[in-house]
């Protein structure tokens, strides 16, 4: 007897801290008949993990294959759902949806400043990347249960806001604007790909301490009205990419309800 | 006719339209199911959206730049291949395909897969096994074969695993270009790995991807260099096939153990690990995460010990031995592995290795550092022969001179924390072994004794420590540890005279 209310309590316990923020728990489609004793412990072995992986400085093209190649394995299940954490050199990319005109620094200007040009296959914009930013890239299985990409833009703010949070930035959404964005301006940009079979790909960019100067050399996302921000502006310190790294990780571990291995 | 519409698709509870990006297929087109035919976009995010069937694309309804409501039809697709697109196909293959268009000839068609797009869970399954080797290259393609430019041939030997794509895409390999040995000329794993053995391998060219004739199939792709790009017109970036991986990022990627990074603060030093420190991070974190770790713990009586050492110290100083402590342990445990194979064992993928010599892995404090020399069939040893041969190995590992065979192959290890006056340990199991020893200090405890004789108690003084061992519950059950830690203390307890 005693035996089995211990296993009662254990179960209501490991679900509760687990909640997801929008209310919804990432075992509930496996709740239904009663357990077997033994099959809680299974349950959460399989709850979702997601390997992290920390790359350092990686060329665009080099991320860009690297992914490739991880969606690819993603959809033949050779791998697990990942997040490429890493640095991009200085580079403009160019999002399907990109006007060219939000370029403003032409060929010349950019050979000086050593600021690259893609265009690549992800949703959204014009944007930049380079040193201080913190680039993130989850090759996610967005399938069975997830296949919602507005949830998972949304998921992908919370995330980066909760990181900017345990950082002591308050940054919010903006309605319409997908991103972060704290009073004084985008924080985080967002631009994702879902390539067939809900494999998420692309993601987002956390300026951390990132030289703000360089967007002057776009209109970021296409939008001329707002400003740029990073970590490092809104706390007027030096807030290194090692720290906004393990705050995004823990993020997304809350958020996703996953466990990082 | 099996004409099937293309929707727009749902992308999410709150999206309600989408506009067509681009259309990867045009008109006459031959598509495989999942293939992606267009990209759609939406706020910030563009998705492939693929084909719900194999057959040809007889009809685009809606336009590139075009915003329509989910639902709306945006292609069809006639699953049976349409007459316009047959791309020079053999008719003999047209023909086996219209042969083909019975009742249920559809399922089979959802192998195409070439890529190794995920198998569909169908009914339709076990057909599509059967058929595979009716497929073999001598013979006429079987009905529900896929249409497409690669040849049977072709298409089989590229079937491969996973694992075998892997590698041919880690080293930039074309499986059609290995010879396959496995069933109907797939190639194994053995074959690509004999391939890049005997060096035919060609070195990546960066300019090849962008030469193919092949249709731009993934548009994530870089401009051909930045400096090309400040030639051509603002943001002309022509999408180009993906260039491949290099093979130093696979490398950062497969990093076994990524360390998180912590920030550093005013008064801090950062120091990059040595070597060793590297290594030996990297051990901890992979021994620990695979083997389940469990400890058991036991007292040991080091009186008998202490006895037949102090009795016998004179004579082996005069043969220049000091015999330890943790030599009477390594003794005696050489001794008890013999009788427990688990316990020096090893888990290897679904098997477990036994191992058929008792090497003892010894760890020696280099402070700072830790190294773990080897004694090779300490089961053969004697006493003396072990107290000689540690000597030697601690001296030499202080020395920075151990030789690279003197610290490898360890088949259990002791490590002694208890050298320090700590009272017990829980040591981490090394990787490739199923056990490790971790011996406390040794102290004159009080405790209760019986007269063997009169069967009385009586309090007594006498040299004690704790032992722990720490195993790999994979294949070290409990049982068997407490069994293997019984079996020692008897040992030891009780030390032979003669050891």
């Amino acid at each position: 007897m005693r035996r089995a209310s211990w296993r009662g309590s254990r179960r209501s316990w490991t679900t509760s801290p687990r909640t997801r923020s929008d209310g919804r728990h990432p075992a509930d489609r496996a709740t239904g008949p009663v357990t077997p004793p033994g099959v809680e412990e299974r349950r959460l072995g399989a709850a979702r993990a997601l390997e992290v992986r920390r790359l350092g400085t990686v060329g665009y093209a080099d991320g860009l294959a690297l992914q490739e190649s991880l969606v690819r394995r993603r959809r033949e299940g050779s791998a697990p759902d990942t997040l490429l954490l890493l640095e991009h050199p200085h580079v403009i990319t160019l999002g399907t949806g990109s006007h060219p005109e939000h370029v403003l620094a032409d060929a010349a200007e950019r050979a000086r400043l050593g600021i690259e040009l893609y265009e690549t296959g992800r949703g959204g914009d014009v944007t930049y990347h380079g040193p201080g930013q913190l680039v993130g890239y989850p090759i996610l299985d967005l399938k069975p249960d997830r296949t919602d990409l507005h949830r998972y833009l949304r998921d992908l703010e919370e995330a980066l806001i909760v990181a900017a949070s345990a950082l002591g930035v308050r940054a919010a959404r903006v309605s319409g604007l997908t991103g972060v964005w704290t009073p004084t301006g985008k924080l985080a940009a967002i631009g994702v790909r879902v390539s067939s079979g809900w494999i998420t790909s692309h993601g987002f960019a956390l300026n951390v301490h990132t030289d703000l100067r360089y967007f002057a050399s776009i209109v970021p996302c296409g939008i001329r009205d707002r400003d740029v921000t990073s970590l490092e502006r809104e706390l007027g310190r030096r807030v290194t990419l090692a720290e906004a790294q393990e705050a995004v990780v823990e993020a997304f571990s809350q958020v996703f309800g996953v466990g990082v291995m | 006719m099996a004409r099937i519409e293309v929707p727009m698709p749902q992308m999410g509870e709150s999206i309600a339209e989408g506009t067509v990006s681009k259309w990867l297929k045009q008109v006459g087109d031959t598509v495989e199911r999942d293939e992606p035919i267009l990209e759609i976009s939406t706020d910030k995010v563009d998705a492939e959206i693929p084909a719900p069937s194999s057959g040809t694309l007889v009809e685009i309804a809606v336009s590139e730049g075009a915003t329509v409501e989910v639902g709306t039809v945006v292609a069809y697709i006639d699953s049976e291949g349409g007459a316009p697109a047959t791309n020079g196909r053999p008719a003999a293959e047209a023909a086996a395909a219209e042969g083909g268009a019975t009742p249920g000839a559809e399922a089979p068609a959802t192998e195409v897969a070439e890529g190794g797009v995920a198998v569909a869970t169908r009914p339709a399954e076990t057909t599509r096994e059967a058929s595979v080797p009716e497929s073999r290259p001598a013979e006429p393609p079987s009905v529900g074969d896929a249409t497409g430019p690669a040849s049977a041939e072709e298409r089989l030997r590229t079937r491969s695993t996973p694992v075998v794509r892997r590698i041919a895409e880690e080293h930039g390999i074309d499986i059609a270009s290995v010879h396959g040995t496995g069933h109907a000329g797939r190639v194994t794993k053995q074959d690509i790995l004999g391939f890049i053995e005997s060096g035919a391998v060609p070195a990546p060219t960066p300019g090849q991807a962008a030469a193919a004739p092949a249709p731009a199939e993934r548009p994530a792709a870089p401009a051909p260099s930045p400096r090309e790009a400040a030639k051509a017109p603002a943001a002309a970036t022509a999408p180009a096939a993906a260039s491949a991986v290099p093979s130093d990022l696979w490398k950062r990627f497969y990093g076994e153990v990524q360390h998180p990074e912590f920030p550093v603060r005013e008064a801090d030093r950062v120091e990059a690990m040595d070597k060793i420190r590297r290594l030996t991070a990297e051990h901890m974190v992979v021994a620990k995460r695979i083997a389940p770790h469990v400890h058991s713990f036991i007292e040991i009586d080091f009186t008998a010990i202490d006895r037949i050492r102090n009795a016998n110290k004179g004579k082996w100083a005069e043969q220049g031995t000091k015999v330890s402590y943790t030599a009477f342990v390594a003794w005696g445990t050489s001794r008890v592995l013999r009788e427990f194979p688990m316990v020096n064992s090893t888990v290897s993928g679904n098997n477990v290795i036994y191992r058929g010599n008792v090497n003892l892995g010894m760890a020696v404090d280099l402070n700072p550092g830790l190294i773990v020399p080897v004694i090779k069939d300490a089961d053969d040893l004697s006493l003396v022969g072990i107290a000689r041969k540690l000597g030697d190995l601690a001296d030499r590992a202080r020395s920075r001179q151990l030789l690279p065979d003197e610290i490898q192959g360890a088949t259990f290890s002791i490590t002694n924390p208890g050298v320090l006056g700590t009272m017990v340990g829980m040591p981490i199991i090394p990787k490739g072994t199923s056990a490790i020893l971790g011996t406390g200090a040794i102290e004159k405890r009080v405790v209760v004794v019986e007269d063997p004789e009169t069967g009385e108690d009586a309090i007594a003084v006498r040299k004690r420590a704790l032992f722990s061992m720490g195993y790999d519950h994979r294949i070290v059950d409990g049982a068997d540890a407490a069994r293997f830690l019984a079996r020692l203390k008897e040992v030891l307890d009780d030390f032979p005279e003669d050891a």
